[in-house]
């Protein structure tokens, strides 16, 4: 655990430290290149801004008029008919929506049941394993210009769903339940 | 399918809101959603440029290059369709990369050129290619092997043992980026 705390500080500046050096070697012109990048890095979130601010909106509205509780209400008796925990069906929705929501839904859990229990175990994994599909996908299709996404959502819901019933089975298979 | 999404959520939301007498939360979210998406592009904007810095540095010195020669037999698996020595690999493997290791926004930056470069690709401008489906399912299926937020989180709650769950997140992680693959792999086929 410690260690990797520790890594996870040293991720960020070794990398940089990395890419500078190997930069230095290559005699490449590093402060130069690096504005050159970083003004092509602002021009790109000032081009995706009006776009986050669609998303950002939409999801609030959604939060916030209350469907999203409804939606979750309806899940939650289907999934218990089907054996899946029903306090994480609404992790699992809004975890496609809102990554803040969802890091609020999980320190519920945590804070309710402990994360050590099953609960707090599965959905520590979900959180893992798991994507903000909705904001990601929209991000990068506009930031192009694509309007027909084609198969790529119900691929992607696909996979966030195999990583729900993955989370349940394999923490029921390694700690038990 | 984005427009369809969208109006649902706003047009969704307000009805709901209305009809359960939440109007008054609808109305802040609305203003404070625009707030918090400019203050997000002021953090975000900060955080961005200096990744794409470093990257335009090691892409210069030909580490993105190298990196992506390494995963050719991956690229030509994925992304049969983008040529081998085409610029849009070179910005998957840095966003794949980058989101390995966890580096987030750094991440970002990388993707949005793939998507470039993809689009440049592509013959219907409006229309996703099946190297965009293709890479957006696999970014979208969490490849991060270690969320450390999580980790943060459950030794602020008093867990006995934070990390405990490493090993079965990782297994969870491979099992989403297999599943979103295969079936953007059939999709592909099949469509």
């Amino acid at each position: 655990m410690r260690l990797l705390l520790v890594i996870s500080d040293f991720i960020i500046p070794v990398t940089v430290l990395f890419i500078v050096c190997f930069g230095c070697l290559k005699k490449v012109k590093i402060y130069e290149t690096f504005l050159e990048g970083a003004k092509d890095g602002l021009k790109t979130v000032v081009e995706i801004l009006p776009t986050l601010i669609g998303l950002i909106v939409a999801v609030e509205v959604f939060r916030s008029g209350g469907l999203l509780d409804i939606l979750t209400n309806f899940i939650r008796p289907l999934a218990q008919r089907v054996g899946f925990p029903a306090e994480l069906a609404p992790l699992s929705l809004i975890r496609l929506v809102s990554s803040s929501a969802a890091t609020g839904l999980l320190l519920d859990i945590f804070r309710n049941f402990g994360p050590d229990s099953f609960l707090g175990r599965v959905s520590s994994v979900m959180m893992s394993c798991t994507e903000t599909v909705f904001y990601t996908m929209s991000l990068y299709f506009l930031s192009v210009g694509i309007r027909k996404t084609r198969y790529t959502l119900p691929c992607a819901l696909l996979a966030n769903f195999a990583g729900v019933i993955a989370a349940v089975l394999l923490v029921g298979m390694a700690f038990g339940k | 399918m984005l427009d369809a999404i969208w109006g649902f959520f706003i047009i969704g939301g307000i009805l709901t809101g209305a009809a359960l007498g939440r109007m008054d939360m609808v109305t802040a979210a609305v203003i404070s959603g625009g707030k918090s998406a400019v203050e997000l592009a002021i953090t975000m904007g900060g955080v961005v440029a200096m990744w794409s810095g470093v990257l335009k540095i090691a892409e210069k010195g030909g580490m993105i290059d190298s990196l992506s020669v390494k995963l050719t037999p991956a690229m030509d698996f994925l992304f049969p369709s983008v040529p081998r020595n085409h610029k849009a690999r070179q910005y998957i493997a840095a966003n794949f990369a980058a989101n390995f290791l966890g580096l987030g926004w750094a991440a970002t930056p990388a993707g949005l050129m793939a998507m470039k470069e993809l689009q440049k690709l592509n013959k219907e401008k409006e229309c996703a290619t099946g190297a965009m489906c293709m890479f957006l399912t696999i970014n979208m299926s969490s490849l991060q092997l270690v969320t450390v937020n999580i980790l943060a989180y459950r030794t602020e709650f008093g867990s006995q043992a934070p990390a405990e769950i490493v090993g079965v997140g990782i297994v969870a992680t491979l099992i989403t980026t297999l599943v979103g693959m295969l079936a953007a792999k059939i999709m592909d086929k099949v469509g």
